[in-house]
């Protein structure tokens, strides 16, 4: 942890970023997201396997822009999760300094090349327990899955601790706070739960960088990133597309092209 | 009520909440799912688990579901059909087990809060036919807080019946209210008289914090201090708070359906939303996040013992737990009176 904390104070003494987001200290065992301006405050950083909440959430939080350059400590999916940002025009990695601590030694991630040399190399690796959740998914019958899912979305109360915490999910103005008109049902019943989750599955698919944190994030446990993680499975498998990879890649969900030989479109 | 002494062993306590269920009662009591603790309403007493700190959700939407279908309406043959929920719904007899004396003592706040200015019907009705049985608590985690903010682990408030576990597979029984001893007497077979007990050295030991009333003067003058910025920043500005906290009651009236048919539903809300208090004109009197983070503070410690003389927090620390960015309420609450000037 010394070579981050000797870099963040580095950085922050000559000026070149304002602030450091990364992890600190936090309620009992918990680690909690911090941001450090001072150069003495530099020790404060942690890094270690309770690092997971994805930061890259605060790099267009209006409060958090208003503290000046940032330097990001980065987990490989925040830097998927920066470069997907890049790809659609929500960040310039001129305007961050992105840090990566492998075997502690940290390195400076300042341009697109370096994101995207380091993205590839650093796949996203799941958990045990999630492959478990997937593959048990993948066997259930379309029956068998409907259940499954009104009965987790059963307990679901529209927290929006999900969308809070998606650093995707950035619209400043989401679809699910529009009553006039009224696209989703602003409710929490079955129906309301349903179709927020389906419809933001829909406007992550080939899109979510699968960092977890909306399953982390829920306060009722439910493994609601697997909706979105499926999503972007069926994007790559049917348009060969994966997200956080190529800061110039367009989505294949939200882009036309003129030469689109489907008709329905035109 | 009564000056007897009781006992109940637990044996006895399964075959008292099993005879609940058998009678017709709807009973909720602690249980697992996805590796968490809910109320969930019981069909068999050997699913109720026993060994918990707290519960992931509280027991307020015994009194407040997160969706309240208000009314109905419906044209036909060119006449307008309304129903008014309140009247014409039948509110089941319920029983809540295994709650702790904090959200006994929530379900009595959010009980006189509701009560406050024009009644409303549906958590009076829910209220009237509660029965609600809490179990002290012998343990805790740093996320409690009560003897901070005027309650304890064996506080009788808000409980119908309080049971403390005394060792040996036994609880010592306090019956508090009528209703609670119309229960008690109904299965009176189940329990048994005993010595004078002393509960308090089978509680768990909790030492206050900070003093609610203390906060509460600082908050008076505190509306402008920098700590609500700073300690907002990483608050991602979900409801996951409100929504877990027992006590926390802002809702939004939304309208479902067509000119034809639909219903009126009460949802809840949370201070946490960029939305919340967002006028029509476009004006928003919390427009940051620390804004509306000040105002869950506020509404709670400043507001509601101000105007109601209820205070909006009973130390139950759901909201802490839950807290996908880490917010403490507990740690945010001393520093108040640490920081801030009285």
């Amino acid at each position: 942890m010394q070579a981050l904390h000797q870099k963040a104070k580095e950085l922050l003494e000559s000026g070149k970023v304002q602030v450091i987001i990364g992890y600190g200290d936090g309620s009992g065992d918990r680690v909690r997201p911090v941001f450090i301006s001072k150069a003495e405050s530099a020790s404060d950083l942690i890094w270690d396997d309770r690092c997971r909440q994805n930061l890259a959430v605060y790099l267009n939080k209006p409060e958090i822009k208003k503290l000046g350059v940032p330097a990001i400590v980065a987990t490989p999916v925040v830097v998927k999760t920066i470069i997907q940002l890049i790809s659609e025009n929500q960040l310039k990695s001129s305007n961050i300094v992105v840090l990566v601590v492998d075997n502690d030694v940290v390195s400076e991630l300042t341009d697109n090349a370096s994101l995207e040399a380091y993205s590839a190399g650093h796949p996203v690796v799941f958990p045990p327990f999630v492959v478990k959740e997937i593959k048990d998914i993948a066997e259930m019958s379309i029956q068998q899955r409907n259940k499954y899912w009104q009965d987790e979305l059963s307990r679901c109360f529209k927290c929006y601790a999900c969308r809070a915490a998606c650093p995707l999910c950035y619209c400043e103005r989401c679809l699910t706070d529009n009553n006039q008109p009224q696209w989703v049902c602003v409710a929490s019943h079955a129906q309301g739960n349903f179709e927020w989750h389906i419809n933001r599955a829909m406007h992550l698919a080939g899109r979510c960088v699968e960092c977890g944190s909306c399953t982390i994030a829920c306060p009722v446990g439910i493994p609601i990133g697997l909706l979105t993680i499926e999503a972007s499975r069926i994007v790559k498998q049917e348009f060969g597309q994966e997200p956080g990879l190529h800061c110039d890649a367009d989505s294949a969900m939200s882009s036309f092209k003129v030469e689109d030989t489907e008709t329905f479109i035109k | 009520m009564s000056m007897q002494q009781r006992v109940i062993q637990h044996e006895n306590l399964l075959k008292f909440l099993g005879e609940i269920i058998s009678s017709g009662k709807q009973l909720y009591a602690p249980q697992k799912k996805a590796e968490k603790t809910y109320f969930l309403p019981a069909s068999d007493v050997h699913s109720i688990v026993f060994d918990y700190i707290q519960t992931a959700e509280s027991p307020k939407e015994l009194l407040f579901p997160k969706t309240e279908r208000m009314l109905s309406y419906e044209q036909v043959d060119g006449k307008l059909k309304m129903i008014d929920h309140a009247e014409g719904e039948i509110f089941p007899e319920r029983v809540l087990f295994g709650s702790h004396p904090c959200d006994a003592v929530a379900l009595k706040t959010l009980t006189d809060f509701f009560r406050h200015d024009v009644p409303d019907a549906f958590t009076q009705k829910r209220q009237d036919s509660l029965t609600v049985i809490s179990v002290s608590c012998i343990k805790a985690d740093d996320n409690c807080f009560c003897t901070s903010v005027g309650t304890s682990p064996g506080d009788t408030e808000g409980s119908d019946i309080l049971l403390t576990p005394i060792g040996n597979a036994k609880y010592y029984v306090e019956v508090m209210t009528e209703k609670g001893q119309s229960l008690f007497a109904a299965h009176e077979k189940y329990f048994e008289n005993s010595d004078i007990i002393s509960k308090d050295k089978y509680l768990t030991k909790m030492s206050e914090v900070f003093s609610s009333s203390e906060v509460t003067a600082r908050l008076s003058k505190a509306f402008d201090h920098p700590i609500w910025s700073d300690a907002s920043l990483r608050c991602l500005g979900c409801g996951a708070c409100a929504y877990v906290c027992p006590v926390c009651s802002c809702f939004d009236i939304q309208d479902e359906g067509t000119d034809k048919k639909g219903d009126r539903l009460r949802c809840w809300d949370s201070c946490g939303f960029s939305l919340f208090t967002l006028h029509t004109s476009g004006h928003n009197p919390r427009k940051n996040q620390s804004d509306r983070w000040r105002q869950r503070v506020m509404h709670k410690f400043s507001y509601m013992p101000e105007r109601y003389e209820l205070l909006g927090c009973v130390g139950c620390g759901r909201c802490s737990r839950a807290c996908p960015a880490d917010m403490n309420i507990k740690e945010q609450l001393k520093e108040i009176t640490e920081k801030i000037e009285g």
